[in-house]
């Protein structure tokens, strides 16, 4: 009998997939939200990375010598003293932000800012869900409990990989470079402190999400944690010139283990393996603890 | 395999949310199998939350409920395999086409591709959108998207079909015929029916039984028939042509209970209005009288509702439209 073959062919991954691949066909399907995530962050890079453009401040361009000062010297000298001073702009580059091009530094707090939000929209996604019914619709079949959350993590942190790679790409001619300790083999280290970064943060917003019947609340509280998990990161600035009660704040700040472990991989010269090796713990346990209390949390209110 | 008679079997089935508020209130019924069962009742008596319960999505507080001899709380996974599900809402993915939709429902009961495009072809011709299957969902009307959502709670070949208002917010045309579609579904796989609607002469037409819950809980219970004789019977209203008062003449004739007199018509009640009536107009020939007008009111459903529940169902079927619409303005909204 038919029914019968069907039981016997169940399979969790087979329930896992088609919820997964469910939310990204209504991702890569709709083409305007397709192109706008792609358009996204060339805004970004465009605008930000150039308004902000740390490099140009600490170059020759940025300054003109007094005339005071210039007529005391010859024009040869001049070239000379702007070249120094150039040169040590770019040695504070290097000391504060790793790289001396500022697009570098801010593409790679770009990837993680973007998985920031595509997590938290995959997490809103669930509250449609609710509301439309379709929860309750794929409750009332056998596929696995687990498999309707963990579809929304999953979806989201794919998504939020491709979109990593479109931002590194597109940062490209906007002047990103990569570090000299660079190899292709890094790409995958990336790859990996976005999925456990990605796990966390999506467990985290369903949770909040998963019970909430309007999009109102769950909307303000992830508001509040956005401004935070940014600002307070190494995102677009470096944490060591921040002050100290923000440093404190930085340094619990998951988003800057990533970014930092980002930046060790992609625009940095030198890697410091140690503290690789700590940023992979540190986002790996946040995302254990909070995929843990997520999922319980999830998975408790949908077998109430 | 013995058939197990009773389909549905709830006992003492209770539903208490937050400690405080019982949504559903120690109720009782059984369903039998091939029925047609119609579960009425005003907006929060506790329809949506029993549904919920039967198809597993809810944990029953206290009390059970089988289906097909399984439980639903300890073997809730035995009842989804057996169940299909058509809710009020429309759950098909705008962003997807019909046929993707189908696929992801046939996907959630774990059904292997090649067996689920062939039930799909099956029943995408039995709602006739075959046409249509390529098409995004955005596209569909009203009662494309109804015929969709049947088709999608077929896929698993369900022995037990729960609907929830199926014809909510559609037009006289489209509810006749997505109620033919369900009759031919019904009778294509000979499946029992669990349904709530709001449109009563809808539940009186095609449901063997009816139960009505209030409050959460079952005020009544029977064949539609039943529950209208159940009211003290039907109504004869007649005249006559002389302008003589006839109501002990009346009141004497076999059957009749109640007479009473108002602007020259007579108001009649008796259990049966087809016996009563022609002895009525026997005994007023045999007196000379000439009757001017007759008519025979059978009690509908209506009566039976508003007796039990004390409540307009027009409001209630209003307040359900207006949840219905919002709920597609903010599908609107959603992209």
């Amino acid at each position: 009998m038919s029914d019968e073959d069907s039981r016997v062919s169940k399979s969790k991954i087979h329930g896992l997939w088609a919820l997964t691949n469910r939310e990204l066909k209504k991702w890569y399907k709709a083409p305007v939200v397709f192109i706008l995530t792609l358009v996204q962050p060339v805004l970004w890079l465009g605008l930000l990375g150039n308004s902000l453009n740390m490099s140009s401040l600490f170059s020759s361009s940025s300054f003109t010598f007094p005339p005071a000062l210039a007529s005391q010297f010859t024009a040869e000298q001049l070239a000379t003293l702007q070249q120094y001073i150039s040169s040590l702009g770019n040695s504070v580059m290097q000391g504060v932000f790793g790289t001396t091009s500022y697009i570098s530094f801010m593409a790679v707090g770009m990837i993680v800012f973007t998985a920031l939000f595509t997590t938290m929209f995959s997490g809103m996604s669930v509250v449609w869900d609710r509301r439309l019914g379709f929860l309750n619709k794929a409750l009332s079949t056998p596929v696995s409990r687990s498999a309707i959350i963990l579809s929304k993590v999953l979806s989201a942190t794919l998504r939020a990989m491709f979109q990593a790679s479109i931002i590194l790409l597109i940062a490209i001619p906007f002047g990103f470079t990569v570090g000299a300790a660079f190899t292709p083999l890094n790409i995958l280290g990336v790859y990996a402190f976005l999925f456990l970064l990605c796990i966390g943060l999506s467990s985290l917003f369903i949770a909040i999400n998963i019970r909430s019947r309007n999009n109102e609340t769950p909307m303000a509280v992830m508001n509040l944690l956005n401004m935070p998990l940014t600002f307070a990161s190494s995102a677009f600035f470096p944490i060591s010139n921040m002050p100290s009660w923000l440093q404190a704040v930085a340094s619990v700040n998951p988003l800057s283990y990533a970014i930092d472990g980002c930046r060790q991989l992609l625009i940095n010269d030198t890697i410091n393996y140690s503290n690789l090796l700590i940023q992979y713990a540190y986002v790996g346990i946040f995302a254990l603890i909070l995929a843990s209390v997520g999922i319980v949390l999830s998975w408790r209110y949908l077998n109430k | 395999m013995s058939e197990i008679e009773d389909v549905i079997k709830v006992e003492g089935l209770t539903k208490v949310f937050n400690h405080s508020l019982t949504a559903v209130d120690h109720i009782n019924f059984s369903v039998k199998r091939g029925e047609i069962f119609g579960f009425l009742g005003p907006n929060g008596a506790g329809k949506t939350t029993t549904i919920n319960m039967l198809i597993t999505v809810l944990k029953p507080t206290s009390g059970k409920a089988e289906i097909l001899g399984k439980e639903i709380g300890k073997q809730a996974n035995d009842v989804r395999y057996s169940i299909g599900v058509v809710p009020q809402e429309y759950t098909a993915d705008e962003d997807l086409t019909g046929i993707e939709n189908i696929l992801l429902c046939a996907d959630l009961y774990g059904i292997p591709r090649s067996i689920a495009k062939k039930r799909a072809q099956e029943l995408l011709e039995l709602v006739e959108l075959t046409k249509f299957e390529d098409k995004k969902i955005q596209t569909y009307s009203g009662g494309m998207r109804r015929r969709l959502e049947l088709a999608c709670g077929l896929i698993n070949r369900p022995k037990v079909l729960f609907l929830d208002e199926p014809t909510l917010g559609l037009d006289v045309q489209t509810r006749t015929a997505t109620w033919n579609y369900i009759k031919t579904l019904k009778k294509e796989f000979g499946m029992t029916l669990f349904m709530t609607t709001h449109y009563l002469e809808e539940a009186d037409s095609l449901c063997d039984r009816i139960a009505i819950i209030d409050h959460g809980k079952i005020v009544t219970i029977g064949t539609p028939n039943t529950l209208k004789d159940s009211l003290g019977g039907d109504i004869i209203t007649l005249s006559i042509q002389k302008d003589t008062d006839i109501t002990t003449l009346i009141k004497n004739v076999q059957h009749v209970k109640e007479v009473k007199l108002e602007n020259g018509t007579y108001t009649i009640k008796t259990k049966s209005a087809e016996i009563t009536a022609p002895l009525i107009i026997e005994a007023l020939r045999k007196e000379g009288q000439v009757v001017t007008k007759l008519s025979l009111t059978k009690p509908t459903l209506n009566e039976v509702y508003l007796q039990y529940t004390g409540k307009s169902m027009r409001d209630a079927a209003d307040e359900n439209k207006e949840s219905a619409m919002a709920q597609r303005a903010m599908m609107r909204r959603a992209h």
